[in-house]
């Protein structure tokens, strides 16, 4: 039988304000445990919620971003559970009257097409605290750690348009860019300021009705996402095709195990006994200060996409990869500037640079290389000052901190010769040197000497270290060889 | 010394007739000799009172004292107090040192009043009898066998028995006024959002309110003056000028169109203290004002949605009580369910469990519509009552509650017969609307309350009434036995 997929998303979204959702403590990210909660966050008898203003701001330029109807007046409720990195006994919360209602995320596909993913909602909600259990804390103790909890998130609910891991990954891609464009969230995943829940059931081709989902949650890798998307929509399939049920529950993927198990099923899930917070008046907001929200929204990625090929005449393809990380494409358009040259700071800033950001793991906001570094690299690319492979050596020694371009071709002696008087006496040495080559070119067939080439540019290249300027090398020695045959 | 109003001791501290450390050294010694028979506070901070009056003789003779500088005061143990342990009158918070001040407490505290220590009260404020504090009830200075009232019992008696000239207190049910009116006092619970609510401990959000408790009502606005703030951190709190309540206290009365409710005079109301209700009402009217029968005729539902507005927020609200950050932690728990179960089960005493249930019971999925939805509902009814009422009147009138103080054990086997001791005080506070109790007659001896509930922030015009009745009256100058 052919399966059919329906997935759909909940995303976390950590807004990047400066202090918490109701209180003033800091969010920053990796200080001591417990040294960012206030009396608020602790939930210290008799203390008060103060809404941040700057995370609704957040949350209504989301709601703006994705065309979606901003809700005017929005509740906060609290949703009753017992943990203990939940202090207040109870997460604050929007579920009947959240700020951003219905809305739509448009997602490209790797053929081309591009498919509308529709949005329910979004609402805004605090984080809570971390749990360390055993073996991430202290042998026999659970440790806990407050200084999440508060943080401002927003929650964004898909309906169920996605079809594969392929286009959830291509949507969750989509949001983390206009989040990061829209500079509400700093998108490090790794950090947690994303993190997704993914609702999964499969049905027969062909057929209406949704079948029985499960929800995978806290997934903090486009990866671990697509991974965990596979394996569940596998286990399902198997499931069906042997005539078992699907069990409405939780799952938990481990990223590192590629493993996933059951957390608790329909019937053990708590009643989480909402109603709305007598501490925090309902969030009103006028039609003027949404206006003016709407005035000051930055460029989004699928605009920038279309200017990168409008001002640099890029591919649509390598504006897309430009544009989807606002740092990527602020990045990007410093050393364009500053080099004057689109194309080659488009492929160095989508080749290597990325390719060594990978690697090593890191943001490009922490790049060892500035765009301004990149930029003096790519000027002497394109004043043939050095060739592509030098270039790549230069680009080492920038990112492990010897300097800017210049100084490195300076001290490393990587300056290309182009000087033909030099290069001549340079073609005529290895000509000299190698009588045998010249004579097995000279008694080849003509149309055949085209392949022996190859050999000399290789002597007189090793004869130069490397700074012979290769395309005048290859002209003066077609024209030497012309002599002698 | 001690019968002297806070009006009377701020003259004599202004005039110098006896300084704040005397009048502090009194209050402390009467506490210590006389409380042992009350009840009434929960612990006594002697030398901070005594510091802060040194420091409050200091400013006066200085020449620049504040309003309420070297006044003695006691503070509902439901106030969190920086340093000095705050209980909430439950086991679950007998070892709690806030690191805060509530707002309410910092505002005594630069307008220079002392702090002589903290009041009991029902655990958590949920009670009308204060039988249910883990520190033991409070007993009514007028008959000792009787119960004070509550929640705000250890501020009504402590004032009662002139252990102090003021208190504060908070109001949810009647919490003020039902205590204020069975010890004899006068009591205020302002307009919610009046008064703010940041460290002081939350019962029922929606509805918690802190007000003063003096003897008269024009302590009572002095009281006011000083505890009514705007606070952003506060959401509730309301951003409105804080008139000057003592301002108007002599204004006449002539004209005044009070409004006499049928449906606080019906059955169930004890006889004596419908005599003394009327015979007030009469006393204004010798006042210039008119008397004009109204009626609000959802009161009769105010308890049922109560009763499940107030546990409904108060079984979030207690959730924090986990024994994982402070507060009382069972022993050697064995694993997670196991310390909360224990913890809860030994630090939250019967009728906070018990609303904890039924809270928890009303928020449940499928039961919510029929009763958190509903309550929700009668809320607005009560409050439509009032807007409609308060288009022909100026101010509403009744009893504070259906009957004097009751002997202990009277209503403990039966919670809803205590839930209707707040029979007249509770829609108040669903409508969110100032309230008050003043003396008004005795019956066996024992105090009778009149209540009156003004408009929103209509609090100055309530504490004129209260004043001009309490000119022509004495009422709130009599004294239980035994304690002149």
């Amino acid at each position: 039988m052919n399966w059919e997929t329906v997935i759909g998303l909940e995303v976390h979204v950590q807004l990047a304000t400066k202090t918490k959702i109701f209180s003033a403590a800091s969010t920053a990210f990796g200080a001591a445990p417990n040294t960012q909660a206030c009396e608020i966050d602790l939930a210290m008898p008799g203390t008060l919620p103060v809404v941040n203003k700057q995370a609704i701001d957040y949350a209504v330029m989301f709601g703006l971003a994705i065309d979606a109807e901003i809700g005017k007046t929005s509740v906060f409720e609290r949703k009753n559970y017992f943990y203990p990195d939940l202090p207040k006994g109870y997460q604050t919360t929007q579920l009947e009257k959240p700020i951003v209602g219905a809305g739509v995320v448009e997602i490209q596909l790797d053929n081309g097409d591009t498919k509308s993913i529709r949005i329910h909602h979004a609402h805004l909600e605090e984080d809570a605290g971390k749990s360390l259990h055993e073996g991430n804390f202290r042998s026999g103790v659970s440790g806990i750690d407050l200084n999440r909890a508060g943080t401002p998130l927003i929650e964004i609910v898909s309906e169920p348009d996605m079809s594969s891991a392929e286009e959830a990954v291509a949507f969750a891609k989509k949001l983390h860019s206009i989040v990061t464009s829209l500079g509400i969230c700093d998108g490090e995943m790794s950090q947690g300021s994303m993190r997704f829940d993914v609702n999964i059931s499969v049905r027969p081709q062909g057929e209406t009705t949704l079948g029985t989902r499960t929800e995978t949650k806290n997934l903090n890798s486009f990866k671990f996402m697509e991974d965990a998307i596979h394996l569940e929509v596998e286990r399902q399939i198997d499931l069906l095709e042997e005539g078992s049920e699907i069990i409405q529950e939780t799952r938990l993927y481990n990223g590192e195990t590629k493993v996933a198990r059951s957390m608790r099923s329909k019937e053990e899930a708590n009643d989480y006994r909402y109603f709305p917070c007598p501490d925090l008046l309902p969030v009103v907001i006028s039609d003027e200060h949404i206006e003016q929200l709407r005035s000051k929204l930055p460029e989004l990625p699928d605009a920038k996409q279309q200017r990168f090929i409008d001002q640099y005449d890029l591919s649509e393809y390598d504006a897309g990869v430009l544009s989807t990380d606002a740092t990527v494409a602020n990045y990007f358009e410093q050393t364009a500037t500053q080099s004057k040259n689109a194309k080659l700071s488009a492929n160095w800033v989508s080749g290597e640079l990325s390719a060594r950001l990978n690697a090593e793991n890191i943001s490009i906001t922490q790049s060892p290389v500035s765009a301004e570094q990149l930029a003096s690299l790519i000027i002497r690319i394109a004043d043939n000052s050095i060739s592509s492979k030098m270039a790549k050596q230069v680009f080492d020694g920038i990112w492990n901190g010897e300097g800017d371009a210049d100084q490195i071709i300076e001290a490393r002696g990587l300056k290309q010769v182009s000087d033909s008087g030099a290069l001549e006496s340079m073609v005529d040495e290895v000509l000299a040197n190698n009588q045998a080559m010249v004579d097995d070119y000279i008694n080849t067939d003509a149309d055949k000497r085209k392949k022996k080439l190859g050999g000399f540019m290789g002597q007189i290249m090793k004869a130069s270290k490397g700074q012979a300027n290769p395309q005048q090398v290859s002209q003066i020695l077609a024209k030497k060889l012309a002599e002698l045959v | 010394m001690h019968n002297l109003t806070i009006t009377e001791l701020i003259d004599g501290l202004k005039n110098r007739v006896f300084s704040s450390t005397e009048i502090t050294q009194h209050f402390l010694a009467r506490i210590r000799n006389l409380d042992s028979e009350f009840n009434s506070l929960i612990t006594l901070t002697e030398n901070q009172a005594l510091k802060a009056a040194k420091t409050a003789d200091q400013l006066i003779a200085a020449g620049n004292a504040p309003e309420l500088c070297g006044v003695p005061i006691v503070h509902k143990d439901i106030f969190c107090t920086e340093g000095v342990r705050t209980s909430c009158g439950s086991k679950m918070l007998d070892n709690f040192v806030p690191p805060y001040n509530a707002t309410v407490v910092e505002n005594f505290r630069s307008s220079g009043a002392v702090m002589l220590g903290k009041t009991n009260m029902d655990e958590f404020a949920m009670g009308s009898s204060n039988e249910t504090s883990f520190y033991g009830p409070v007993k009514n200075p007028w008959s000792t066998d009787s119960v004070p009232g509550g929640s705000s019992g250890g501020s009504a008696a402590a004032i009662a028995a002139r252990l102090a000239p003021g208190a504060t207190a908070t109001d949810t049910g009647g919490s003020i006024r039902q205590p204020a009116a069975l010890c004899g006092i006068t009591g205020l619970k302002p307009t919610y959002g009046r008064v703010s609510r940041w460290g002081m401990i939350a019962f029922a959000s929606s509805l918690d309110q802190g007000g003063p408790m003096a003897r008269t009502a024009e302590d009572c606005a002095l009281l006011l003056n000083c505890m009514a703030s705007y606070d952003d951190k506060d959401s509730t709190c309301i951003d409105r000028p804080v008139p000057n309540y003592s301002a108007h206290l002599g204004d006449s009365l002539k004209g005044l169109r009070i409004g006499i409710p049928k449906e606080y005079f019906s059955e169930g109301l004890n006889s004596g203290t419908e005599q003394a209700v009327r015979a007030s009402l009469a006393e204004y009217e010798k006042l210039g004002a008119k008397l004009v029968e109204i009626s609000l005729p959802n009161t009769g539902l105010s308890v049922p949605a109560y009763y499940v507005i107030a546990p409904a927020e108060s079984s979030a609200n207690l959730s924090r009580f986990d024994g994982v950050r402070y507060g009382h932690r069972c022993n050697d728990p064995k694993d997670l369910e196991d310390l909360y179960r224990r913890t809860r089960a030994e630090g939250f005493g019967d009728e906070v469990q018990r609303r904890i249930l039924i809270g928890t019971y009303c928020l449940s999925a499928g039961y919510y519509d029929a009763y958190y939805g509903k309550a929700q509902q009668v809320r607005q009814l009560i409050r439509q009552d009032f807007i409609q009422a308060f288009e022909k009147v100026d101010l509403i009138m009744g009893p504070t509650c259906p009957s004097p103080a009751f002997k202990f054990g009277a209503k403990g086997n039966d919670p809803v017969a205590m839930y209707l001791e707040d029979i007249y005080t509770i829609s108040t506070n669903l409508a969110g609307l100032p309230g008050m109790s003043l003396p008004c007659g005795m019956v066996d001896n024992k105090p009778v309350g009149l209540q009156i509930i003004g408009n929103y922030f209509d609090e100055a015009r309530m504490l004129n009434a209260a004043h001009q009745f309490q000119q022509v009256t004495d009422w709130h100058q009599l004294a239980p036995a035994g304690i002149e």
